[in-house]
């Protein structure tokens, strides 16, 4: 098994969502993070006094899919969630040892279908 | 008159509540809002025992009122003509109560963030008590020295705006930086608060200023317009200043303008033509912005710009008032320099001068002896808590 954790641009989560469900995932989780990459922050004015921001918002999401689906839900992410302008986000992919779905103690692949 | 004193108070609560409370981080919003409110229920007795009498009482040697009035003894239904005479006494009183509140509501943003709120309250009356009224009785009271002298003050901007500024600016040093100033972002959590704050401030103001003629008549009208015009003008013109020199124009930068300009025509609205208002208007836009940016090169935490704004905004009023004042406004007032008497200004100038080293030299001596006896700040630990957890055990935000 698969997990993919992909960080994304906020206003992109629905398109992401939709695309991911028709393409047969059936589950996912999703934060609200903050982080940085290339991305510059922006500043913030409050009379005299300017900020800095550096961490921006961005949605994280994450997926348990099996081994052989991997590949094609990293395209799907990659094809809704990209704009082309820096800040788009990444993908990680890493393998997991284990899911049990705690309702039942189903264990594998069984748990995540 | 009721109408007037009941808008004056809306400035404080809930306007100047919502300014400074928006301005503040999220753990510190009850205890600033508590600031301001818990003012009105302490100088409301405050004023009925002994204030009211200390500022408005019979004279003693120009300086401060006698405690002939005290419990309001003798402040009856009848009109005291010595200052409307078409009015009941205890209308005045009550009046000139919700100055005694706003002032010191509006000291409280220059230690805004870390005060101690027992230290806090005990403040708030000693400074009511020894810098307020005499104030007050040297500006307002039948024979006080500044009224004598020919000090034009409207509706309070020495006694008012440069009082709580310039003891803001001692507060700032005496409570010294908040923990982490300059170092990390300390932006405020909810600006629509400090906008609809100021927005009741500009409301409310017209209870202020026009309200000061103490009569609905042709007067209160000329100072409902051209408090209304310096406002509008003074907002515009802090807008320009942030849009010219850092980019965009802010909506604090807007809100804060408004207020500023406020600030500046107080003493001015009684005396003063609707063109003058426009100038001295973008006078309060100019110089309070550039005031406000300068604080952050001075290195004092006057954390939420009480100096820059009422204190600066108020100097430049009571100055400006002897630069426009011209008696075909109010006869009882007087010509200013551009009006053909170059004395009124000088006149002005003494009033401010004196103001300055009274307000900054007693809140010292105020804030001197508090922190001995009681300490002015809470613990470190407190104060990275915040004041609602560690002042009052709430939380204006549940997670």
């Amino acid at each position: 098994m698969k997990k993919i954790e992909a960080i994304i641009k906020p206003f992109k989560l629905d398109e992401v969502k939709q695309k991911l469900t028709s393409a047969g995932i059936t589950g996912m989780t999703i934060s609200e993070v903050k982080g940085f990459g290339r991305q510059k922050g922006h500043t913030e004015l409050y009379r005299g006094a300017e900020y800095t921001v550096d961490f921006l918002p961005k949605v994280k999401i994450e997926i348990l899919v099996p081994d052989e689906m991997a590949p094609k839900i990293v395209d799907t992410i990659l094809e809704s969630a990209q704009t082309g302008k820096i800040g788009d986000g990444k993908i990680f992919v890493s393998t997991v040892e284990e899911v049990i779905r705690i309702r039942t103690n189903e264990r594998g692949e069984d748990a995540i279908r | 008159m009721l109408t007037s004193a009941a808008l004056v108070l809306m400035m404080t609560i809930p306007g100047l509540f919502l300014f400074y409370g928006g301005l503040v981080r999220g753990k510190n919003a009850l205890g600033t809002i508590m600031h301001s409110f818990v003012i009105v229920a302490v100088i409301s007795v405050q004023w009925v025992l002994w204030g009211y009498s200390l500022a408005f009482g019979p004279d003693k040697g120009g300086i401060i009122g006698s405690l002939a009035w005290f419990g309001l003894s003798g402040v009856g239904l009848d009109p005291n003509p010595d200052y409307a005479a078409t009015i009941p006494h205890q209308t005045f009183m009550v009046y000139q109560l919700m100055f005694a509140i706003i002032t010191p509501a509006l000291i409280t943003g220059a230690f805004a963030e870390r005060a101690k709120f027992s230290t806090f309250l005990v403040f708030i009356l000693l400074w009511a008590t020894f810098i307020y009224d005499p104030l007050a009785h040297w500006v307002w009271g039948v024979k006080g020295w500044m009224r004598e002298m020919g000090a034009l003050d409207f509706a309070g901007g020495t006694v008012v705006h440069i009082s709580s500024g310039v003891s803001a600016l001692a507060a700032a040093f005496m409570f010294g930086k908040r923990i982490g100033y300059g170092q990390e972002a300390m932006p405020p959590h909810n600006l629509p608060f400090s906008v609809i704050g100021a927005s009741m401030l500009w409301v409310g103001w017209f209870g202020f200023n026009a309200g000061s003629a103490l009569a609905a008549d042709g007067l209160a009208t000329s100072a409902f317009v051209v408090t209304n015009t310096a406002t509008a003008t003074a907002a515009l013109s802090w807008m320009a200043m942030d849009w010219l020199f850092r980019g965009k124009p802010t909506v604090l930068g807007a809100a804060s303008g408004a207020v500023a300009g406020l600030v500046a025509i107080t003493p001015a609205s009684g005396f003063v033509g609707p063109m003058s208002s426009i100038i001295i208007g973008v006078g309060a836009g100019i110089f309070c912005s550039t005031a406000c940016n300068l604080k952050n090169k001075l290195g004092y935490d006057d954390s939420l710009d009480v100096v820059g704004v009422h204190g600066v905004g108020g100097t430049w009023g009571a100055l400006a008032t002897g630069l426009f004042a011209t008696k075909t406004i109010n006869a009882a007032g007087n010509n200013g320099l551009f009006f053909g008497n170059p004395a009124q200004l000088w006149v002005q100038f003494v009033a401010v001068v004196v103001t300055w080293i009274f307000a900054f030299v007693g809140t010292m001596i105020i804030l001197s002896i508090l922190k001995v006896v009681m300490g002015l700040r809470v613990s470190e630990e407190e104060e990275r808590m915040g004041l609602d957890l560690s002042q009052h055990n709430e939380r204006g935000y549940s997670a």
